[in-house]
């Protein structure tokens, strides 16, 4: 208990006077996982939206597909990226193994279907109310879809931080194609593992402690914005 | 556009008959009212003759000249209107871009058909936030801005308080002076008494019978819609 004490104060002591090697850690972190879920939300939305709208044969399928992918595990995604980028395999001459971009990659075949599934459940619900009305305005089924994306705007940022908050707090896929390498390849999660087993525990808990306050703050200020929004625009 | 014609129409789900052998020829000209108890059929007569829904059998034919691209052809307005989540000036103009309608123009033409049915005010009000009355207006006005030659509506007072119903009678009377022919759904028969040139009454699904208001309030030559104006049907 009093290790735990020692370390919590460490840990905040390293936060309050803005320790270098803790914010580069944090700011490689956020750039790293915010390109993944813009890169996955530039995807996985229209995919979304286009499964609520469209009728085509296997639909059902494609949707349970996604739904299940909600759940991939992160090393799985890791080793396959991996596998596509090493000296080796196809993407190999592109030499991005063990770069952040080979990060945001991995990351961002990790959120999309999350994005993708969410944001097609939240669309589609809006499609029922919409359907009729669009349909007689003559939307196409191109315009319907932009016209949902637009509409559920609000509900869809819930969506892509949820992305987010799954990119940001992974450790799987990233260590395995980041490498952890001080300083090019460490984020907070691959930094908080390494530390830990290396006995460095208030290094380790700074990080714990930032990383769960960003995700608390952005999921905070989200709903915030969500439910203002609503009360504006209902 | 018109004459609107209907060859033996049938609609069935799940193997329930919803329509059966409607054939008649709506003509240009008198405020055509579709009138039944709940669960005639109405709506789905109405959804059908708008091409909202395929027919099981039978036909429905525009056997007029066809619309010119300026004016709309046809529109419809729900019995719950549909909001999209913007203010209500863009809701006007988003139907009249969808018909094709530049840009300019969409905006001076969406102006005067909010002036129209007395929503200037609220023209930069976000429209999911107005009250129902406001709200089914603002729908009137979404459609009677596209310039419809027909225009159907699907009891469009239902959900509204006696004074609200009042000024959207008033709204569609006047879309009718300004040359649409207005073809309705309604089970109040005061509203049918006032707003009614011609009756189609409808009973499980079938036609039963068709007259001028006049004669259809004072005789009614079958024995349903005695019941149905003597209130002895749902």
């Amino acid at each position: 208990m009093e290790e735990l004490r020692q370390a919590c104060l460490q840990a905040l002591a390293l936060i309050g006077r803005l320790d270098s090697q803790l914010f580069e850690i944090v700011v490689l972190s956020l750039q790293v996982s915010l390109t993944a879920v813009t890169v996955a939300a530039v995807i996985g939305l229209p995919i979304g939206a286009a499964l609520a709208v469209e009728c085509f044969r296997g639909r059902q399928a494609v949707i349970v597909l996604f739904n299940a992918l909600m759940g991939l595990p992160p090393v799985v995604v890791g080793l396959l990226v991996y596998l596509l980028l090493s000296r080796a395999g196809p993407l190999g001459p592109l030499g991005i193994l063990f770069t952040p971009t080979a990060m945001i990659i991995a990351q961002a075949i990790l959120i999309i279907p999350i994005i993708g599934a969410l944001s097609r459940q939240t669309m589609e619900d809006a499609w029922r109310e919409y359907e009729e009305q669009l349909r007689s305005l003559g939307a196409k089924r191109l315009t319907a879809a932009s016209t949902l994306l637009w509409d559920t705007r609000f509900s869809l940022v819930t969506v892509v931080l949820a992305g987010f908050g799954r990119a940001v707090a992974e450790v799987g896929a990233v260590i395995i194609v980041g490498g952890n390498i001080d300083g090019v390849t460490r984020v907070m999660t691959t930094a908080i593992a390494l530390e830990t087993s290396k006995g460095d525990l208030p290094l380790a808990l700074g990080l714990g402690i930032i990383l769960v306050s960003l995700v608390i703050a952005l999921n905070a200020a989200a709903s915030l914005i969500r439910e203002a929004a609503l009360r504006r625009y209902g | 556009m018109l004459p609107l014609e209907l060859r033996d129409l049938c609609f069935a789900i799940n193997g329930n008959t919803i329509i059966d052998r409607i054939s008649v020829q709506i003509e240009d000209g008198p405020r055509t009212i579709i009138l039944g108890p709940n669960g005639a059929g109405k709506s789905v007569l109405m959804r059908l003759c708008h091409g909202l829904l395929k027919p099981t059998s039978g036909t429905v034919a525009w056997t007029g000249r066809r619309p010119n691209r300026r004016s709309g052809g046809q529109a419809m307005v729900f019995q719950r209107p549909v909001m999209l989540r913007r203010s209500a000036l863009r809701n006007v103009m988003y139907g009249l871009k969808l018909a094709g309608v530049s840009r300019t123009e969409c905006e001076l033409r969406a102006h005067d058909v909010l002036d129209a049915v007395g929503l200037s005010h609220v023209a930069h009000h976000p429209a999911r936030v107005l009250s129902g009355g406001e709200q089914q207006r603002l729908a009137l006005a979404r459609a009677w801005a596209l310039g419809p030659e027909v225009l159907f509506l699907d009891e469009p007072t239902a959900n509204l308080d006696p004074g609200a119903a009042r000024e959207i009678e008033s709204i569609i009377g006047a879309i009718h002076a300004s040359g649409a022919k207005i073809i309705m759904t309604t089970h109040n028969l005061g509203q049918a008494r006032r707003l009614g040139d011609e009756i189609l009454f409808i009973n499980q699904g079938r036609l039963t019978e068709r007259s001028s208001a006049d004669r259809f309030f004072r005789e009614p030559a079958s024995a349903e819609a005695t019941a149905f104006l003597r209130g002895e049907l749902p």
